[in-house]
């Protein structure tokens, strides 16, 4: 219960400490200190009646302490004086400083990997033993990440704001990314990641509300981790047509929907809603033949336009497939380079193996084994391989 | 405030002809008049190459002094420029003007303290 309290509101309170302290050390010592304490009091003495207040409220007083006595160890008398006390802290009356806390957390002059853990770690508050063993690195190394980040943003000043207006559609998306990031880690098999990532993503909705790839990437997240319990059977990986849909989590799914629609309303298109869409395409429909593939196909065209990649372009040919027929498909997968995606030579292999190559079809899953470590995706490309042997 | 030094970051090579050139000075001089007028100048200048390089250093107990740069490479600093802002992203505004204006890229270091 403590945990969860602060697991919930470490983000809050780390956010609203570093825009009083300015140092982010600081802050996360404080809140640290305030969760010793309640482990130490609560049970003794109750739950507060507002745990989120008593949290900052707690955490502030401890890094007024630390800040005074660092002072008073440097003697500088008049900077702690200067700290100020004030009474206990109600969470509706403070600022919600996260906004910022997230922006300078994916600042890109921040490596893409420091993004991530600072993320996790600030804002998800996550511990370092738990982001090092959701990326599978040593714990040690997760640390060291951690300082060289924070310690960048100290010493470079990546400034505590949200970015201005010109600048803020680029530093979200990069925002965004993160966020899509831990949330593909965590679709790999690690279930804690998607369940944070969607936690980032409705933190970045309730403070962005009209931001419609916010919606768009929550949406996203929302329709993918519905078919959770479907795409995953006694360890082994189902595709999204041969899946139970009766396993699929319908309140995820009409949430995951009703965003979508939001998005359409607000009529600027993006990436995430985009991908979001074509998802809820397939959510809508009661069996896998009812899928209608020409409006996923015109979605993909969509996103072809507005961030075209090699990858979209491969997932685009699958839509092909079904709406014109296996051998078109296999002409657009033909012309792309993607010969190191394991996906790429899944996908080839699937389309020639409707063709009725079979010999060819067998190579490309060979090829495609050879390129994943996934131990599901594995189970599934054997089956498919000996599928085709008679 | 802080200092922000900027490395412009120049191939090994020719100059870029001198119609290419003139526009690029022009340029750069019109940026530093703006970060004059903001007072965010605090220096700048370019650069010798690396062949105008000369490397001091302790030898034993001896001080010598000996010709060229300490390692050759594809590239060197070209110019620098310091300057006094805010925040990072201030700084990196400021560089992405020199770096569209020159084509050339830029390091953002930044000094220790404030000023």
């Amino acid at each position: 219960m403590i945990e969860e309290v602060f697991r919930a509101e470490h983000g809050r309170a780390v956010a609203v400490l570093v825009r009083a302290f300015g140092d982010i050390d600081v802050a996360e010592d404080a809140v640290q200190d305030a969760f010793a304490e309640a482990v130490r009091r609560w049970p003794v003495e109750g739950t507060p009646p507002s745990p989120a207040g008593w949290v900052i409220t707690t955490a502030r007083n401890k890094a007024i302490d630390r800040v005074r006595r660092e002072a008073a160890r440097a003697g500088k008398q008049a900077q702690a004086a200067m700290v100020d006390e004030g009474g206990p802290v109600e969470v509706g009356t403070v600022q919600d400083e996260r906004l910022r806390l997230i922006f300078t957390c994916c600042h890109p002059a921040l490596g893409l990997q420091a993004r991530v853990a600072l993320t996790l770690r600030l804002l998800g508050g996550l511990t370092t033993a738990e982001i090092a063993r959701a990326f599978l690195v040593p714990e040690k190394t997760m640390a060291q990440r951690l300082v060289r980040a924070k310690g960048k943003i100290r010493d470079a000043r990546i400034p505590y704001r949200v970015p201005e207006e010109g600048d803020l559609p680029g530093r979200l998306s990069g925002v965004l990314a993160v966020v899509y990031l831990v949330f593909n880690q965590g679709y790999g098999g690690r279930d804690e990641l998607a369940a944070e990532a969607i936690r980032l993503g409705r933190v970045l909705h309730e403070l962005m509300p009209d931001e419609p790839e916010v919606l768009g990437l929550l949406a996203l997240m929302l329709l993918i981790e519905s078919r959770k319990a479907a795409r995953m059977v006694d360890g082994e990986l189902v595709l999204l047509g041969e899946q139970d849909r009766g396993l699929w989590d319908r309140g995820l799914v009409r949430e995951g929907q009703a965003l979508v629609r939001r998005c359409l309303e607000i009529g600027r298109p993006g990436p995430y809603q985009i991908q979001a869409a074509v998802n809820a395409v397939h959510s809508a429909a009661a069996t896998a033949g009812d899928t209608r593939w020409g409006q996923i196909l015109r979605l993909y065209d969509q996103l072809m336009v507005v961030a075209p990649s090699p990858v979209v372009a491969l997932n685009r040919a699958v839509a092909v497939a079904e709406v014109e027929g296996p051998g078109a498909a296999l002409g657009l997968v033909d012309g792309l380079d993607l010969g190191r995606y394991h996906l790429f030579h899944a996908i080839r292999a699937d389309l020639l193996r409707r063709l009725g190559r079979d010999e060819e079809a067998a190579e490309a899953y060979g090829r495609a084994l050879e390129r994943t470590d996934n131990p599901a995706e594995m189970t599934f490309l054997e089956k498919r391989l000996l599928s085709l042997r008679p | 405030m802080k200092l922000y030094l900027l490395n412009m970051i120049q191939p090994v090579g020719d100059p870029p002809p001198p119609e290419v050139l003139e526009k690029v000075m022009a340029d750069i001089f019109e940026i530093r008049r703006d970060l004059e007028l903001e007072e965010s100048w605090v220096f700048g200048h370019g650069l010798h190459g690396p062949e105008a390089s000369t490397m001091v250093r302790l030898r034993d107990d001896e001080v010598i002094a000996t010709d060229g740069p300490w390692a050759e490479g594809k590239e060197h600093i070209g110019g620098i420029t310091i300057i006094q802002v805010e925040d990072l992203d201030a700084a990196l505004k400021i560089a992405a003007r020199f770096v569209k204006a020159t084509g050339l890229p830029m390091e953002v270091r930044p000094f220790h303290g404030e000023v």
